[in-house]
């Protein structure tokens, strides 16, 4: 194909895009000549640069576009819905003609003859205004229109060119020559803005300033930037090289801290500092902002919200919040599907927003920035929410969980369903969304590039949906470890602290809770695999061994977290992902894998994955939630389900505590115990923490010998921001019972008996128990 | 004359297997490799082929033929195939020979298992027998991916 044809195929092609946005705009602005220009400017070229190339065809389309749009610039005609859409009609078909030249180097045999038809009647039409035009060409935007408030657009606008701002406002008669020439003279004195000192004498209005402003950004586009067309192919070609070149710098650097040459290892760091400058600069031409997927989003909510007759305006926040493009690429139908969901679900229609107090107009809003190394996206609407018992009882009905489960999941949980495949709320389906494809695919989709998904509602307040993504997915920080004898790499994003117990510590620092290998973690039970014995690696009774330190690699995957225990942590090293081959993609354990400094191969983990293997987080989410989780689901279902911490203490024995009065558990050292007015006392988190020994409240009188171990269990119990430590002999289990509470004993200090795990176990009424040692305890203000 | 094709030839336990020379990237010697645990046991680890990530499949395994004794290292016949380069893990590399069409025959009733399925037909050369192998067929481990190991769908 010639090359002037390609040029005006990928000119136009941008130029479409435009278009499209600009009329969304124009639609909710239609008194902004600007605009009106600029979108008279884009047709104008498209219709001239294709009667120069001989396609008649479309020319005479372009024409006929470009007449209407003249009758509205002259203001003959106002913008309205109607003419919006009938000149979206065209933009749309003239992407079709585009098309067809691209493959055939033809216009097409359609002549688009009843398209260019309507868009002269339209012209016609309001010259002689029928009743619907002149309804809907008043000043208010039409019904369903789509306002896009432009919220990061404002504070560019400053850095215009004062000289030339005067110049518009003197040529549109806001200001006389005088004025400027006095405002002139001022800004030679000051650093002020020309506009602040024509508003500030008040010889002008604020908004013809920004209005001029707009005016000049129209007028000279190519000052924003110099640029030049590079092909996506060389830009992945440059990436790769970097790459390589990073790999390379890699084992330099190893081979130049074997060697005592100076000049070499000048060179070298030398080499390791522009290599790195050269890799992120050549990422930087891979960031493209996300607003490059957004720029859609304005035409097809306008195109949603008018064939599901709702009124919904668009609003975006941080378009310039940069991704790299193969991201930018992966994202782009995760988000388009949400987009969709929050207008044909999510936002009511006018009249039932009106009924519940809401604005008519719903808004939907898309909001992104960076926080710690990765890109947040959230969609959220105004609407009318997710409705968790509809979405329970539809989890029951497709056999997901159990009633008594659903009734004990939290919301979150809950809500997260909707990402299960097949999953569907919608009472009807409509060609827009509800066959309960799509938000399974949004979470695949989103997962595939390391990224996480969540939802958040309210009922009648609205829904938002979060993403977390990476900035980019070639080079990637991560922590080295070793298991097994083999190496690996685990990514930096998922990664959360690192645990060491000493030699000795680890049998300890790890326990067994229902068979499952638990760490406590500053209290709170942290569910460890083994990934060793996970990988089926180096088995042979080493994880056993306990004259080694034992490293906890504390991660997350979903929102949840989990302590990988590993052989050794090595370093942490900017790795290039690199694909496996097909014969290894089924293995759910693996991302990829990445080539190290001494030029082996290292497989980089995929922690989700391997959370899924271990069943640390369950593939259907329903069950392995974190104990805090199982604390709240219990709160709120009110069922006579308990989540019970079982404690071993005295010569009573086992008694059961709900975990939901259980804010820690700790362990002291004998030696830390102190004593502060006739009671044990420790320092714990500041404050003075009073201890009772529970053997010795529930057995009075009996003596006790103080316990010879060097170690005391405590549960920590806090009430009005006061804690108090109960020591017991042991920590046992933690269950989660259905209490049939049995002779409500007078004994103190026992709420009653229940049989828990085929024995019966004494039920502990913490408050009661505490009040007795200490009585008036949490009346006194904390920290008294 | 009969058309004729190029072959690269290989050993594996003794008998002689190739497969048509286009389809070879190149051959090196023994390269150091990464295991990949859960993996299926017919791939050996990973290669790094110049900066490039390959999976190093063991023929002997592939086809059902005994282990190689210990101590004795394969060789890496790097083979292009519609998914990228894979290394294939042979015993000895041969000659690169001349084959006639008109040698072909079926492969013989005495193969069995897996390697019947691969080889895609017998070469009958001078006193020894060419065992052509259907490389993508080879490389292809869907029939093995649902052992252990692997994620259920």
């Amino acid at each position: 194909m010639d090359e002037i044809i390609k040029d005006f195929l990928i000119e136009s092609a941008e130029n479409l895009d435009r278009l499209d946005q600009d009329l969304v705009k124009l639609e909710g602005a239609p008194s902004s000549t600007e605009l009106l220009a600029g979108v008279f400017r884009t047709i104008h070229t498209i219709k001239g640069t294709c009667g120069f190339l001989g396609f008649a065809r479309l020319e005479k389309l372009a024409h006929a576009g470009e007449s209407l749009l003249s009758r509205l610039r002259d203001g003959d005609l106002t913008l309205n819905a109607e003419i919006t859409s009938g000149l979206l009609a065209m933009v749309d078909a003239v992407r079709r003609m585009l098309a067809q030249i691209e493959a055939s180097g033809q216009d097409g045999e359609d002549d688009h003859a009843s398209l260019i038809g309507h868009l002269t009647e339209l012209q016609s039409g309001a010259a002689k205004p029928s009743g619907v035009v002149s309804e809907s060409a008043s000043a208010t935007p039409p019904a369903g229109a789509t306002k896009v408030a432009d919220v990061d657009s404002m504070p560019v606008q400053e850095q215009v060119d004062p000289g030339k701002i005067g110049g518009v406002l003197v040529e549109r008669g806001h200001v006389s020559p005088e004025d400027l020439a006095g405002a002139l003279e001022l800004q030679e004195l000051g650093r002020r803005k020309i506009g602040e000192i024509l508003v500030a004498q008040g010889a002008v209005r604020p908004e013809d300033v920004a209005a001029a402003q707009q005016a000049v950004q129209a007028r000279n586009p190519e000052s924003a930037v110099e640029t030049i067309r590079v092909g996506v192919n060389l830009l992945d070609r440059l990436m790769n090289l970097v790459g390589e070149l990073v790999l390379a710098r890699n084992q330099l650097l190893q081979f130049s801290n074997s060697t005592q040459d100076a000049g070499f290892q000048a060179v070298s760091q030398r080499m390791n500092l522009i290599a790195t400058e050269l890799q992120e600069e050549v990422m930087k031409t891979r960031m493209q902002p996300i607003g490059n997927v957004w720029n859609k989003f304005p035409r097809m909510v306008r195109d949603l919200a008018l064939s599901c007759s709702k009124d919904v305006s668009l609003e975006m926040e941080g378009q310039d919040t940069e991704l790299d493009r193969t991201i930018i690429e992966a994202i782009k139908d995760p988000l388009t599907h949400l987009v969709r969901n929050c207008i044909d679900h999510g936002i009511e229609t006018p009249e039932t927003r009106r009924q519940a107090g809401k604005e008519a107009a719903g808004v939907l809003k898309l909001r992104a920035f960076h926080e710690g190394g990765q890109v947040n996206i959230e969609i959220s609407d105004d609407g009318a929410g997710l409705n968790g018992e509809r979405i329970r009882q539809k989890a029951v009905e497709r056999g997901l969980v159990t009633s008594q489960q659903a009734a004990r999941m939290s919301d979150r949980d809950i809500f997260n369903m909707i990402f299960l495949p097949g999953f569907s709320t919608a009472e009807k389906i409509t060609n827009v969304s509800g066959r309960g494809v799509g938000m399974d695919v949004v979470k695949t989709n989103v997962e595939k590039i390391g990224g996480t998904v969540d939802v958040q509602s309210t009922a009648r307040k609205g829904t938002t949906v979060k993403i977390k993504i990476p900035l980019t997915l070639a080079i990637i920080p991560a922590l080295m470890v070793t298991s097994g004898g083999e190496r690996f790499a685990i990514p930096q994003v998922s990664l959360l602290e690192l645990v060491r117990l000493e030699a000795g510590e680890g049998n300890k620092g790890i326990e067994m809770v229902q068979g499952a290998p638990v760490h406590r973690l500053r209290g709170r039970l942290l569910p460890v695999v083994y990934l060793n014995r996970e990988l089926q690696i180096g088995l042979g009774g080493k994880d056993a061994r306990t004259d080694r330190p034992t490293n906890i690699v504390v991660v997350q995957a979903d929102g949840r977290e989990f302590g990988l225990v590993v052989d050794e942590i090595t370093d942490t090293e900017e790795i290039v992902v690199k694909p496996m081959g097909k014969q290894l993609k089924g293995i759910s354990a693996y991302s990829g894998a990445t080539i190290m400094g001494d030029g082996r191969v290292a497989l980089i983990l995929d922690i989700l994955g391997l959370a899924q293997r271990a069943r640390v987080i369950s593939e259907a989410r329903e069950s392995a939630l974190s104990d805090k989780e199982k604390v709240n689901k219990r709160e709120e279902s009110h069922s006579d389900r308990q989540t019970l911490l079982l404690v071993q203490c005295g010569a009573q024995g086992r008694m059961a505590i709900p975990l939901s009065l259980v804010a820690r558990l700790e362990e002291f050292p004998a030696t830390s115990i102190e004593m502060a007015g006739g009671q044990e006392v420790t320092q714990y988190r500041g404050q003075i923490m009073p201890l009772i020994r529970l053997s010795r409240v529930l057995d009075a009188g009996k003596e006790f010998a103080a316990t010879a171990e060097g170690r005391l269990q405590v549960v920590v119990y806090s009430e009005a921001g006061r804690s108090v430590g109960l020591v017991v002999d042991r920590i046992v289990d933690i269950v989660d019972e259905t209490l049939v509470v049995q002779n409500p004993a007078e004994r103190k200090g026992v709420t009653g008996s229940s049989v828990i795990q085929k024995r019966v176990t004494d039920l502990l009424d913490v408050p009661r128990v505490v009040r007795e040692v200490i009585p008036g305890f949490a009346e006194q203000p904390a920290g008294v | 004359m009969g058309a004729s094709q190029q072959f690269c030839t290989f050993f594996l336990d003794g008998h002689v297997f190739g497969t048509p020379v286009p389809k070879v990237q190149e051959v090196i010697q023994h390269q150091e490799m990464t295991r990949v645990p859960l993996s299926p046991d017919v791939v050996s680890g990973l290669i790094n082929l110049r900066g490039q990530i390959v999976s190093a499949i063991d023929l002997r395994r592939r086809l059902g033929l005994p282990e190689r004794p210990e101590g004795q290292l394969p060789m890496n016949v790097v083979v292009r195939t519609n998914d990228g380069a894979v290394s294939l893990l042979v015993d000895e590399i041969g000659d690169v020979i001349e084959v006639e069409e008109e040698t072909l025959e079926s492969p013989p009733e005495t193969l069995q298992g897996f390697a019947r399925e691969v080889v895609s037909g017998v070469y009958k050369l001078s006193g020894r027998l060419l065992l052509a192998l259907d490389i993508d067929r080879v490389v292809d481990l869907s029939d093995l991916t649902k052992t252990k190991g692997t994620r259920e769908f």
